[in-house]
């Protein structure tokens, strides 16, 4: 069933093919660059440049030191200083700022006096993502600006603290879990478009046909058209992860070694994907409708690259486990983040090894099929 | 040529265009149902609150008072127990499995320390996700801090910070980004639509066929454009309801802007997709071609990441992006409620993309078919 010289003869056939096609050439290695590179510029969570308006109703010191505090946090530049509240609404509604700060007329005196003393935070809550951090934010300089009088003022004792430590991230840098997701988004793209190139295209060329008369097995194209896609797989990963270290200096903790194997599974799962469907559907319309269904859109948004899969309801997460770049983002942010190994991503590779195996026996099935 | 003549013509071909579209249930079924089951699906997954986030608790102190401490964190909402056990090494590995986000860690002492003087509970946090470690550190902090001024063990702090959310007062972030839902499933829709009809006429050859019938170019592209912009309109007023019915986004603003925004948008989106089909002889490398636009076009758009906080020089290029001045707008009617007086230059831009971009693509589609 399974003749080393007829693989290697469908594998040799493939590079050759491979080797010849400039585009496929640029798609394969190119671009998986420039993508990683553009986007890893681009694209940021971080927030860090929050404009704000001030209103001072008290205009004493104190309200002047906690509006400076705000300057000093480096994360907030006040763009507008109106003089009454009512100026802040149309400021809003055309984004002009995304939080205003109240300070009201008796807030000097009501520290002095040892009073409770009030400021009012109003923020653009429509994006809600931004808004929850822009506050936290707020809140922190506004208590840390508290606990500071507090000290230089009467005895205080210390509070019960809460000590934070943030592990894996610890710069809490938005790109250290853009960088490794971009990876896996970038791998799942160069894995569609490589299988339409060379399955879709032998299809319509009717070389699959061809292909199918000659003493080659079934299970010889798969993997033949297979073999030489991770090999291009595994540099495209190899390189895009070294840039994104050196690049971006997103941490490596992990064995570079460890993400050979999930990328050859992931690769393959992804491959056999393309392979069931081009084999399934006989339109190409149709065929690419699938795929881009199946892939793309889903590979974004259910994969957990940017929405967290532990927070979507249950029936969701369900059919996550469907989403093979789900696992696989597990893998690469576990291995350069987190500095894990198979002890811990053993799960995830399982997973996609039945996934991989799946897909493979579905494509191998539909080929005798759609030929005979 | 009479003016009555060209219309009818036009007329002919959207109908035959339609007729394609409406024989083929395969395609009816792409058309109408697939954007409303990715709406559906995507509407659920497109969330970043921060809540319900799975955290470890070792608490080796097993008094009353740290029993309280960990009924409180968990009454918030914010927090769910993922599990819990006596020696901080679980919590590690709970982290590194990613089956816990945050770590709360009560020492042994606690009780006796927040009695007398000062005590500290150690809160871990997965930082993978910058975002929901920041927020869930603040929800921590805030927690502990709550707990220990009602317990007296700690000084009302000297300034109280209130806080209001305009526009979207519960901060969910699901009714941000289902409206983006809806303008990058109607630009992917439309893009892949039109690419994809065009090339397959290319293909089978018809497309010669229209060449060497009375239709002049432009009627051309009218006819091929008018029908999927007239699904796309139904598309985007279905989806727009689901959005409503299933969803409960709030709908502040006018439905007539809106519709005038998605005619702009499709105008400009539409006219990708025909620029796209003249640079492509097959369908599939109509996809692929798609494929390149639609990332970029998704990402730089202010979906998922905010273009405010893009480099100035992408920032730049994000305004000849339609998606993100479509999204600003549908944003901006659904949760504030504005008009023209505030969109006017998102609208401005609409029409100058849509505009451009047509010229464009005519002028290409002229020369590739001649």
């Amino acid at each position: 069933m399974l003749d080393p010289i007829r693989l290697w003869a469908v594998v040799r056939k493939e590079l050759l093919q491979f080797r010849r096609d400039t585009r496929s050439l640029v798609l394969a290695f190119a671009l998986p660059l420039v993508l990683l590179v553009f986007f890893g510029y681009a694209i940021t969570w971080d927030v860090d440049d929050i404009r704000m308006a001030v209103v001072d109703q008290d205009r004493g010191e104190r309200a002047r030191e906690l509006v400076d505090a705000f300057r000093a946090a480096g994360r907030f530049s006040v763009v507008a200083t109106p003089p009454r509240t009512a100026d802040i609404g149309p400021l809003l509604d055309r984004a002009r700022v995304r939080l205003a700060l109240v300070i009201p007329p008796d807030f000097g005196s009501d520290l002095g006096a040892g009073r409770t003393a009030r400021v009012q935070a109003i923020v653009d809550g429509s994006d809600a993502n931004t808004a929850t951090i822009a506050l936290a934010y707020t809140r922190a300089i506004v208590q840390q600006f508290g606990g500071g009088l507090v000290l230089a003022g009467r005895d205080a004792r210390p509070p019960v603290e809460a000590r934070a430590r943030v592990w894996f991230n610890e710069e809490l840098s938005s790109s250290n879990m853009i960088v490794p997701g971009l990876v896996v988004i970038i791998m799942m793209i160069i894995a569609g478009l490589i299988t339409s190139l060379t399955i879709a295209r032998e299809w319509e060329r009717g070389t699959m046909e061809q292909l199918a008369s000659t003493p080659v097995s079934r299970l010889e194209v798969v993997l033949g058209k297979l073999i030489p896609f991770l090999a291009i797989g595994l540099v495209d990963v190899a390189v895009t992860s070294v840039v994104g270290v050196l690049l971006f200096r997103v941490p490596f903790r992990g064995n570079a070694l460890f993400l050979i194997g999930p990328t050859f599974l992931f690769l393959a799962g992804t491959l056999g994907l393309g392979l069931a469907i081009s084999a399934v559907s006989r339109t190409q319309l149709l065929a690419t409708q699938i795929g881009m269904l199946s892939t793309f859109l889903p590979g974004f948004l259910l994969s957990g690259f940017m929405f967290a899969v532990d927070i979507m309801p249950a029936p969701l997460r369900l059919l996550t486990y469907l989403i093979p770049a789900r696992y696989f983002l597990v893998v690469v942010r576990g291995v350069f983040l987190k500095g894990v190994g198979p002890a811990v991503l053993w799960p995830e590779a399982l997973l996609m090894l039945l996934f991989a195996a799946g897909t493979l026996t579905l494509a191998t099935r539909a080929f005798k099929k759609e030929l005979a | 040529m009479s003016r009555p003549e060209k219309l009818e013509r036009v007329r002919g071909l959207v109908r035959k265009e339609l007729l394609e579209v409406f024989r083929d249930p395969r395609l009816v079924r792409m058309v109408l149902v697939a954007p409303v089951i990715q709406l559906v699906i995507f509407g659920y997954a497109v969330s970043t609150d921060v809540r319900h986030t799975p955290t470890f608790v070792v608490d080796q102190d097993h008094s009353q008072t740290s029993r309280d401490l960990t009924e409180t964190f968990f009454a918030s909402g914010y927090f769910r127990l993922a599990g819990a056990s006596d020696r901080p090494h679980d919590m590690v590995e709970a982290l590194d499995h990613g089956r816990a986000i945050v770590g709360l860690h009560i020492p042994r002492g606690f009780a006796k320390d927040a009695a007398r003087e000062a005590a500290t509970v150690q809160v871990l946090l997965d930082g993978t996700n910058s975002n929901t470690a920041t927020v869930a550190m603040d929800y921590a902090q805030r927690i502990v801090q709550a707990w220990a001024i009602r317990r007296g063990e700690a000084p009302t702090p000297p300034i109280e910070l209130r806080e209001r959310a305009w526009f979207n007062p519960a901060l969910k972030s699901r009714d941000y980004n289902v409206p983006a839902v809806i303008g990058n499933v109607l630009m992917i829709l439309s893009l892949m639509l039109t690419s994809l009809a065009v090339v397959r006429e290319r293909e089978l050859g018809t497309l010669e066929q229209l060449m060497v019938s009375p239709l002049t170019p432009g009627e051309l592209i009218v006819g091929k454009t008018v029908p999927f912009a007239l699904i796309c309109m139904a598309d985007l007023v279905v989806i727009t309801l689901v959005a409503l019915l299933w969803f409960h986004v709030p709908f502040q603003g006018s439905f007539a802007l809106l519709l005038l925004a998605g005619v702009l948008y499709l105008v400009g989106t539409l006219g990708l997709g025909l620029l796209i089909s003249t640079f492509s002889s097959t369908q599939q490398e109509a996809v692929l071609t798609s494929f390149l636009f639609i990332m970029p076009l998704m990402l730089l758009s202010g979906f998922m990441f905010p273009v405010s906080s893009m480099p100035v020089g992408f920032r730049w290029l994000t305004l000849a992006n339609p998606v993100r001045h479509f999204l600003e707008i549908v944003r901006a009617i659904f949760l504030k409620g504005a008009g023209m007086s505030a969109l006017w230059p998102q609208y401005l831009a609409l029409a100058l993309i849509g505009a451009s971009v047509l010229v464009l693509a005519a002028r290409r589609f002229h020369k590739t078919a001649a």
